[in-house]
């Protein structure tokens, strides 16, 4: 049986515009470690039937003491909006840790992480965890300008971390790729990717190129969240053919040698 | 009249098969069964109907697939799944350890050849209980649709079917009909056994930003709370045109919307967008529906089937 959804908000705090961290007792008992980075929370935005959908936010942050998540979001509809008026004290509806996360590989010693946007909150837990594991974390984040940064501070406690832009206002100018230099890439036994899907498609072309093997976490509009809807499917080569995988359930994070992109 | 101790009963006989309760997952929107099984007892529902099954593998539509409306989604899955071969062997099997478990499985296709096809394959499965045949699915061209909007094809379907067809047919009705009273008819005339109703109202929702439509294959089918008054509608208009029994679909989230469904005429339901959004929905709504005829005095749920209706004083 899985465990009961609901469950209690602890803080809600705005880290800039129509950007938020959210954190809220486990659904889980994390101390199980029945948990991966880059899993998500499929969350209802209010009890009522106007907002349907949950939302897939991914886990950022697991405080394994308090048994405490913390997922960070950006306002991007009526819904999302929604979610905002939570505040601590109040019951939300919480399943998960739901998909599958990004695995963390024993052989593996220096590892890259790439980010943009939204993409960027899984990155921390994953960093969190390498960085346990004893691993060498290198990151690199790409946004659209300044005021988009986040979480920028809290990854530079697990490791070196390379800010791009698109408009130059902060870091450097450019696209998380330009950033993926040989002499960067010649650094890292892995890299762990998660951001839009130009991005994602343009990092395993050149992690291609600079031969590092790596995982895709994949961004598709999500109904259910468990696979019985079958609307969030992404293309992968598997066992020698083109199929399509739910990304809910046999993602949101695959290798990336069987995603294929349009 | 209000004993919380009385004992009710809310089972329900449809075409052959006892259902323990009128609440069955609808097609698409529990895929086969799997998934949802390890939130809970599968053994609770009244039956199961599984997702579309076609003759050969079909890998759907183009993503996005889903998007949320205003209380209700749209969706245009196309009918991705494995083909029938690979679901009697790899899926159905499973379904058989819930001994009391009815399994309905949906069949869709592009012509009547490929229906036919998978129908009588079918119908050499132990596994099956009824067969209800998708005649209504918006997501794809020539896929059924025509079928589902023309009473005389729709007709000949329902015979073709018929003819190979070992277990009780189910036809699944569009609402995207001028009459879907003289859909039902002419299913019923060509000797469908059940009517289920109804499939997703066809939409479409636009991104302002890209200023295209939203899902990858345009239009899409609208479900959720937002249809179910044209659902309740179509099955109330349906109950007095036919005699063979008639499952309620369309936006159904609580206990309370089953008991509408029933006294509108419906049978048994079918809830499909609900399990999207909570997993728990179908042991809830069933819990809710034994509550609902317990705090009213109901000893048997079938007492209140077509309650509405004008012949019954509603």
């Amino acid at each position: 049986m899985a465990p009961m959804p609901d469950v209690e908000v602890f803080a809600h705090e705005t880290l800039g515009k129509d950007l938020y961290a959210l954190t809220f007792a486990s659904p889980i008992d994390l101390r199980a470690g029945n948990y991966q980075p880059g899993q998500f929370l499929h969350i209802r935005v209010s009890q009522s039937f106007d907002f349907l959908l949950r939302r897939p936010l991914s886990l950022c942050y697991a405080d394994v003491d308090q048994n405490r998540l913390t997922v960070v979001y950006r306002t991007q509809g009526a819904g999302t909006r929604r979610l905002t008026a939570c505040k601590p004290g109040d019951v939300i509806d919480v399943l998960g840790p739901l998909g599958q996360g990004f695995p963390i590989r024993a052989q593996d010693h220096r590892t890259l992480l790439i980010g943009g946007g939204v993409g960027v909150p899984p990155l921390l837990e994953l960093a969190k965890q390498l960085r346990a594991s004893g691993k060498t974390v290198q990151t690199v984040v790409g946004f659209q300008t300044a005021g988009q940064l986040m979480l920028v501070e809290e990854l530079a406690a697990y490791g070196e971390v390379t800010v791009m832009t698109d408009d130059g206002s902060a870091g450097t100018r450019g696209l998380v790729t330009t950033a993926l230099t040989a002499e960067l890439c010649s650094l890292a036994d892995r890299y762990y990717a998660c951001g839009p899907s130009p991005m994602l498609k343009a990092v395993q072309q050149t992690m291609r190129v600079r031969n590092v093997p790596g995982y895709l976490s994949l961004e598709e509009r999500m109904g259910c969240g468990i696979g019985i809807c079958v609307g969030c499917v992404h293309a992968v080569y598997r066992d020698g053919q083109l199929t399509n995988a739910k990304t809910c359930r046999e993602g949101p994070v695959f290798d990336e040698r069987e995603v294929v992109f349009a | 009249m209000n004993d919380p101790q009385m004992d009710v009963d809310i089972s329900v006989n449809l075409l052959s098969l006892h259902l323990k309760n009128p609440v069955m997952p609808a097609s698409g929107c529990f895929s086969f069964g799997k998934e949802v099984a390890s939130f809970y007892d599968l053994g609770v529902l009244g039956a199961i109907v599984v997702k579309a099954t076609t003759l050969d593998e079909r890998l759907g539509n183009p993503t996005p697939r889903v998007a949320e409306t205003a209380a209700g989604m749209l969706n245009s899955i196309g009918l991705q799944n494995p083909g029938v071969k690979r679901v009697m062997q790899e899926e159905l099997p499973y379904l058989s350890r819930y001994r009391s478990l009815p399994v309905i499985v949906n069949v869709a296709g592009t012509a009547i050849d490929d229906y036919v096809d998978v129908t009588r394959q079918l119908s050499s499965s132990p596994d099956v209980s009824a067969i209800e045949l998708n005649i209504s699915c918006p997501n794809v061209k020539c896929g059924g649709i025509q079928f589902g909007s023309d009473p005389q094809m729709a007709a000949s379907m329902v015979r073709a079917i018929k003819a190979v067809a070992t277990h009780p047919v189910i036809v699944k009705l569009s609402p995207n009909v001028t009459d879907i009273v003289e859909m039902a008819v002419a299913c019923e005339e060509a000797g469908a056994d059940g009517l289920s109703l109804i499939n997703t109202v066809i939409g479409m929702t636009i991104d302002l930003e890209r200023r295209r439509p939203l899902l990858g294959s345009g239009a899409g089918g609208l479900s959720g709370p937002a249809i179910k008054p044209i659902a309740i509608r179509m099955v109330y208009d349906v109950f007095r045109h036919v005699s063979i029994p008639v499952i309620g679909i369309g936006g159904i989230m609580t206990g309370a919307d089953v008991i509408e469904f029933l006294m509108a005429g419906a049978t048994a339901v079918q809830v499909g967008t609900a399990n999207f959004v909570d997993p728990l929905a179908c042991p809830r709504i069933i819990d809710e529906t034994r509550e609902w005829c317990v705090q009213h005095g109901v000893r048997s749920i079938r007492e209140i089937i077509g309650a509405a209706q004008p012949a019954n004083g509603g």
